[in-house]
């Protein structure tokens, strides 16, 4: 029996995983070919690595079918119903920021807060026959922070990517999105509302509170003590 | 918890009781339009429904719940007055675990459309209820959102901000922010004395909403900065009001002496919904008033609330129900109908009766 970590495959997210892992002495590599998603862990014993795309990691961790997990904090939020209830922060990694946030025209020089796109939404809703869309992939989290702050007349229209360009091809009239120097926003004549942050998301070590860990505490409590975590949870 | 057979034999015993008061059964179809019901709610339901696609009806929702079927059905062929029951499961998803949150359960209804005395409506509806519950130590509480419509259409200010205010009613954070933005209790964001100042975005126009919608927001916005703040005094008498929980008899004198004359029609309704509650031999010294009640739950109830509560806090209403009249003028298609109704969950009354 092992320990199974899981970590993004791919990108930027899966280097800087790697040398978060390193500065602690925890060596993790991919194996075999550039195209094969195996990988190995040196300095760690009973630790397995397991390679998955970042959008995945969330449901492995709920279903317990890997022990920790690395992943951005807004897909676990995103994706996990009460997810403090099925995974446990181990760590802020501190690499990986993105902010979610609320996008609208940059020409809607009427909108600058959350009051302003209520407002709004109301009149387009009578203008127009239908309520104000907003293009996102993180309908939790979007539709959670919305009814938090009494935004209303709304609707959410799912998009996958190019979530930017939405506005302009008519298919949104306001985005939520992540971003992290607000260039393409700039670039599609969008701005962000002032009162407009949902989440300030980082790449974190998570715990999954449904796996099996009768067999691995002590494994476990070595490896915490390694990467300098907690590992009460 | 109890199984489905036995929330089956508790609903059969309650829709007997709702047929026996002189209702007709109805059984609308588990497959609902989507359409109306998420132009209705929006996110609110679309969050918590199942929806599902038929290469010939498109798109399709799995029954979130009864009023607006009932409703479109009763506006489409029903005559006057009219009184339904139903029994069948409602389905919601939950984005919470835990074991009282169930997606699937049963919900026995009963629904009045009546203009002669809504008052006496109200009280049928409640009391039939009340009966069906009787025994189980459970908690009612009442409450009135034609009330907390009514100060707010009676507050000393522009008619776009009691527009914007009563449409919020049953967000409470964001009609609390507005709130105390109209008295002057808030700075006026920066962004917007600049937009009054004339400054303007130097950026392409995008998107579907056009040039004349911001203008006329524009010029609303100028209207607002000119309006009077509503006075500090007036926004404590409506929190005041918002807070108000008390016995039910003691209610009336306690709305009144919040002294706020544009309630006055409002509290002679509850009077008149207390008396005829009584009449039905309803002893009023065990409802609860909750002058906040319903603020939180559907938004097409207008009027009266009610809801019976058990014990523990993490289970939810056993029955609840109240008026809906703007419902049916919205559904109507220039119709309406004064309609009051309720449901009670005979799932979890089947688990309070074998507890």
């Amino acid at each position: 029996m092992s320990i199974k970590l899981g970590v993004p495959s791919k990108g930027r997210l899966m280097e800087q995983t790697f040398e978060w892992f390193a500065a602690r002495g925890v060596g993790l590599r991919r194996t075999g070919s550039d195209r094969e998603y195996a990988g190995a862990v040196e300095g760690a014993a009973g630790v397995e690595l397991v390679l998955l795309s970042a959008g995945e990691i969330p449901r492995e961790l709920a279903a317990g079918r890997i022990h920790l997990g690395v992943t951005g904090s807004d897909l676990v939020r995103d994706k996990l119903a009460d997810w403090s209830t099925q995974v446990a922060e181990l760590a802020l990694m501190g690499f990986g920021h993105a902010d979610l946030i609320i996008a609208v025209p940059a020409c809607w020089s009427d909108v600058d807060t959350l009051e302003d796109l209520d407002a709004a939404a109301h009149a387009f809703r009578a203008a127009h026959g239908h309520r104000l869309r907003i293009a996102t992939k993180y309908h939790r989290l979007v539709r959670e922070f919305l009814t938090r702050e009494g935004v209303a007349d709304y609707q959410l229209v799912d998009s996958q990517g190019a979530t930017e360009g939405t506005v302009k091809n008519l298919t949104a009239e306001a985005i939520a999105d992540i971003t992290s120097s607000g260039e393409t926003l700039r670039a599609n004549h969008l701005k962000i509302l002032s009162d407009g942050l949902i989440h300030q998301s980082q790449a974190t070590l998570f715990a999954a509170r449904h796996a099996d860990w009768a067999d691995e505490r002590a494994t476990f409590e070595a490896f915490a003590r390694q990467l300098g975590v907690s590992a009460d949870f | 918890m109890a199984g489905k057979a036995q929330a089956r034999g508790v609903g059969a015993r309650i829709l007997a009781a709702f047929q026996a008061a002189g209702a007709v059964e109805i059984a609308p179809d588990i497959l609902q339009p989507a359409e109306a019901l998420l132009d209705l709610y929006g996110e609110d339901i679309r969050a918590r429904a199942y929806v599902t696609a038929d290469p010939i009806r498109g798109e399709l929702m799995l029954r979130p719940d009864f009023t607006v079927p009932v409703v479109q059905e009763h506006m489409a062929n029903g005559a006057e007055p009219a009184r339904y029951c139903y029994l069948g499961e409602v389905f919601r998803k939950q984005d919470h675990r835990g074991a009282a949150r169930v997606a699937e359960y049963m919900q026995a209804g009963y629904e009045v459309f009546d203009r002669v005395d809504p008052e006496a409506a109200d009280a049928e509806v409640f009391a039939l209820i009340h009966a069906a519950l009787q025994g189980l130590g459970l908690t009612a509480t009442i409450g009135d959102i034609g009330i907390l419509q009514a100060a707010v259409a009676g507050l000393d200010t522009i008619p776009a901000r009691k527009v914007a205010l009563m449409r919020h009613i049953w967000r409470p954070q964001r009609f609390h922010k507005l709130l105390e933005r109209y008295a002057g209790m808030v700075p006026v964001p920066e962004s917007r004395r600049a937009l009054l100042d004339g400054v303007r975005a130097d950026a392409p126009w995008i998107g579907l909403r056009d040039p004349a919608e911001m203008e006329a927001r524009i010029a609303r916005l100028r209207l607002d900065a000119a309006a009077a703040a509503i006075p500090a005094a007036d926004v404590a008498r409506l929190d005041a009001l918002f807070a108000l929980r008390c016995a039910a008899p003691e209610a009336p004198a306690a709305l009144r002496a919040l002294d706020l004359p544009a309630l006055d029609p409002a509290v002679a309704r509850l009077e008149r919904r207390l008396a005829a509650l009584d009449a039905r031999g309803i002893d009023l010294t065990t409802l609860r008033f909750d002058a906040s009640h319903g603020r939180t739950t559907m938004e097409y109830y207008d009027g009266f609330v009610f809801a019976f509560t058990a014990a523990d806090p993490a289970l939810p209403p056993v029955a609840s129900g109240g008026r809906y009249d703007a419902l049916t003028r919205v559904l109507g298609g220039g119709r309406e109908i004064p309609a009051v109704g309720g449901v009670i969950r005979p799932g979890l009354l089947a688990d309070l009766e074998g507890a």
